[in-house]
């Protein structure tokens, strides 16, 4: 039993924090919003440079070969720094996704590499979103067609842009033909490629949501410190206090939540929809009271689009339903545990049911 | 990261489980808040001391068997899981227990340690006074050194177990004219010596659940003093920290709560579902004990990496409160008309036992450091808050 992680995954995230904290301000972010793209390829350029798009590539394809649990680590930088979805779901999701293709699929070790060295923007639709992220940009898309995964080129789409109130979000409505050419996975396999796919995306989404959770608590407490009236800072008052405590709280319980979820992916336990789902759900409460408890306490500067704290809040809402929206991860562990036929002894915890 | 039990946890685990599936008492023990049940518990707690299995993880010398924290939480889970009789002697056992053995001397140790964990001393905390609860450190009761002994004289008051307890610990201020947090010390009295009242208090369920204490002229030798003279605001923060943290509340006896409470879901599904919103209530109750469990193995993991835990144990303490009265609450939802009957009542049969946790979960918000005040401590010694 070994529930910490290692001093190489504690580094590496303490790395990743330093350096977006001043290359990903939100000054950059906002100039970033303004164009027509939403993307900085220079910024996406220093985050390979950084090794990040090599984290999960396998050792064989020139990447670092860590998994599920350092992304567990780093989703969350990438949440606090409120970093555009497409380097997750090209360097975790995706590398996942085409790792786990059969070696015969053509062009597999490529796009790891190309993956591994940043070189390579995709998308990834899933239907369990009417939406595609990052289409716009992609090279190439990873489409789901029942229990098929398509590797679909971009000149084989059509993509009418769909803006999301998070303008770190680039949403687009795509349009394709499944055919037999692109289709390089099917039947069972294919299956449990979305549905690893899904846990894989769902698990960054709650890590983003941690993350973000932490920076409207962070900018909260700031400004709950500077701000006075009756001529004291009301981070003073008990009223201000007990809503951060609060969250603090959320964010504290959700932790060993996730970690746990990410050791279960990794080692492909058989309760791992179950647990990604649980982490999903204390993630995203965490992520909901920091903006409701954050917006609160900054009062009407919170209500701003001048104050950063409307980049966190609205990111938060708009990924709590991503990956699975939050009914569907509710219900995926009350049907486990309403109408499943197991005991659940204390001793259960780690036990497989 | 690794989430599976190493092959010698696996065997303690099965040792454990094994001992209490033949020596678990078949009938529910009488409450330990009277005085036939509480004689009944420390019956218990000797036979549990004869196998070993009081106080796993402390050293041998002193009555246990020397387990890690892990361990600890696998007996725990084997405990509460066997449907065990909750533990009489947890305040000294765990709060004061813990504090011998990081301030006690040795001859403080090899006394009370063994005589605790075997039960042959029962123990009470006696922190609170009428004008110090949330405020401890206004405590009054007067601790005046004459010679080789202290003179007590005063009150306290909500004092768990104090009713039937051998002996008691607690803050006394040592030093005259002392203010606030200064000039206390940490002492141990036993409750027969003359000049001890004991006055004790009905609870919600109309038990002896707690009681005051007045002390008047009571002598207490010097070697029952823990830590220095007019130091014991810092030895009880100590301990106060442990009853917060980890340690009061494991993690498995509310595993076992939920896990009956999915039970009485199951078995009373077709009422339960007229109102949807109870099956996700129970869903939650789930998870959040599942999550604490988590919270507890990951503790002990940064434990064993040298972290130590602090001001985020009153996040522990206002979590495992606030779960235990939705676990309840929802209990008594599913229950409706019938969540009212005692024990007594022919009708109650197996239910009472919801209406028991749901009343004593009430208090749990208010004792061991109401939740405000859990609170006030999380925001300024966490988040950095102003005073």
């Amino acid at each position: 039993m070994d529930f910490t992680f290692t001093e190489d995954q504690l580094m590496f995230r303490e790395a990743i924090s330093r350096f977006l904290m001043t290359e990903a301000a939100p000054e950059t972010l906002r100039e970033i919003w303004e164009t027509d793209e939403g993307r900085s390829p220079e910024l996406r350029n220093q985050m390979a440079m950084q090794g990040l798009t090599a984290l999960s590539v396998p050792e064989d394809n020139g990447g670092l070969g860590m998994g599920d649990i350092a992304w567990s680590l780093m989703t969350q930088e990438l949440g606090y720094y409120g970093i555009p979805d497409s380097l997750a779901d090209t360097a975790y999701v995706g590398a996942g996704l085409f790792s786990a293709l059969d070696d015969a699929v053509e062009g597999k070790g490529d796009y790891l590499t190309k993956i591994c060295d940043g070189e390579l923007r995709l998308a990834i639709g899933h239907e369990s979103s009417q939406l595609v992220a990052d289409a716009h940009l992609a090279e190439v898309l990873l489409m789901q067609h029942g229990d098929e995964v398509h590797l679909v080129p971009r000149d084989q789409i059509n993509e009418v842009a769909n803006p999301s109130i998070d303008s770190s979000r680039r949403l687009s409505k795509v349009t394709w033909q499944a055919k037999p050419e692109t289709c390089i996975a099917s039947g069972e396999a294919g299956g449990k490629i979305w549905n690893e796919t899904l846990n894989r995306g769902a698990l960054s989404v709650a890590g983003q949501l941690l993350g973000l959770a932490q920076r409207m608590l962070d900018l909260t407490v700031d400004y709950s410190v500077q701000r006075k009236q009756f001529g004291k800072a009301i981070g003073s008052f008990q009223a201000v206090k007990h809503h951060l405590a609060d969250v603090a709280g959320k964010i504290e319980i959700a932790k060993p939540v996730l970690y746990r979820a990410a050791c279960s992916l990794e080692n492909n336990h058989p309760l791992s929809d179950i647990h990604v789902s649980q982490a999903r759900n204390f993630c995203s409460e965490a992520a909901a009271l920091a903006a409701r408890h954050g917006i609160q306490v900054h009062g009407a500067m919170g209500y701003t689009w001048e104050v950063d704290l409307q980049m966190f809040m609205k990111r938060s809402w708009a990924l709590n339903n991503t990956w699975g929206d939050s009914i569907f991860h509710q219900a995926r562990v009350q049907n486990y545990v309403l109408n499943s036929d197991v005991d659940f002894a204390p001793s259960k915890t780690f036990e497989e049911a | 990261m690794k989430l599976t039990y190493s092959p010698k946890q696996q065997s303690f685990r099965l040792e454990v489980r094994e001992w209490l599936v033949a020596n678990v008492p078949k009938e529910k023990l009488s409450t330990y808040d009277s005085k036939e049940g509480f004689e009944l518990h420390r019956q218990w707690e000797r036979k549990l001391h004869e196998a070993g299995l009081s106080m796993v993880m402390w050293p041998e010398e002193f009555g246990g068997r020397g387990c890690d924290l892990t361990e600890w939480l696998i007996f725990e889970e084997e405990y509460y899981g066997a449907g065990a009789p909750l533990r009489v002697n947890l305040n000294g056992q765990l709060l004061l227990g813990s504090t011998l053995l990081d301030f006690g001397t040795p001859e403080q140790k090899a006394h009370f340690l063994p005589r605790m964990a075997s039960s042959d001393d029962m123990w009470a905390q006696a922190w609170s006074e009428p004008n110090a609860g949330s405020d401890m450190a206004n405590i009054s009761s007067k601790a005046i050194r004459d010679g080789d002994h202290y003179v007590l004289n005063g009150q306290k008051t909500w004092s768990t177990r104090a009713t039937y307890a051998d002996w008691a610990f607690g803050l006394f201020r040592s030093e005259v004219g002392s203010q606030r947090h200064h000039g206390l010390s940490f002492l141990m009295v036993p409750l027969d010596a003359e000049g001890v009242t004991i006055r004790p208090i009905k609870a919600l369920d109309g038990e002896d659940a707690f009681a005051e204490i007045f002390f008047d002229n009571v002598k207490v030798p010097v070697e029952h003093r823990i830590g220095d003279e007019g130091k014991g605001w810092h030895v009880a923060m100590a301990t106060a920290g442990f009853e917060r943290g980890l340690l009061l509340r494991s993690p498995a006896r509310f595993q076992q709560t939920v896990r009956k409470l999915v039970k009485l879901y199951r078995d009373n599904k077709v009422s339960a579902d007229r109102d949807p919103s109870i099956g996700a209530a129970v869903a939650k109750c789930w998870s959040d004990a599942e999550a604490y469990a988590l919270s507890a193995y990951n503790t002990v993991g940064r434990l064993s990496r040298g972290d130590k835990i602090g001001a985020e144990s009153s996040l522990n303490k206002v979590f495992w409160s606030e779960m235990d009265l939705l676990i309840h609450q929802t209990a008594m939802n599913i229950l409706g008309s019938s969540g009212e009957l005692l024990a007594s009542a022919p009708l109650a049969e197996e239910r009472a036992y919801w209406l028991e946790g749901f009343l004593f979960a009430q208090a749990g918000p208010i004792y061991a450091g109401a939740n405000e005040i859990q609170r006030n401590i999380v925001a300024e010694r966490v988040l950095g808050l102003p005073r």
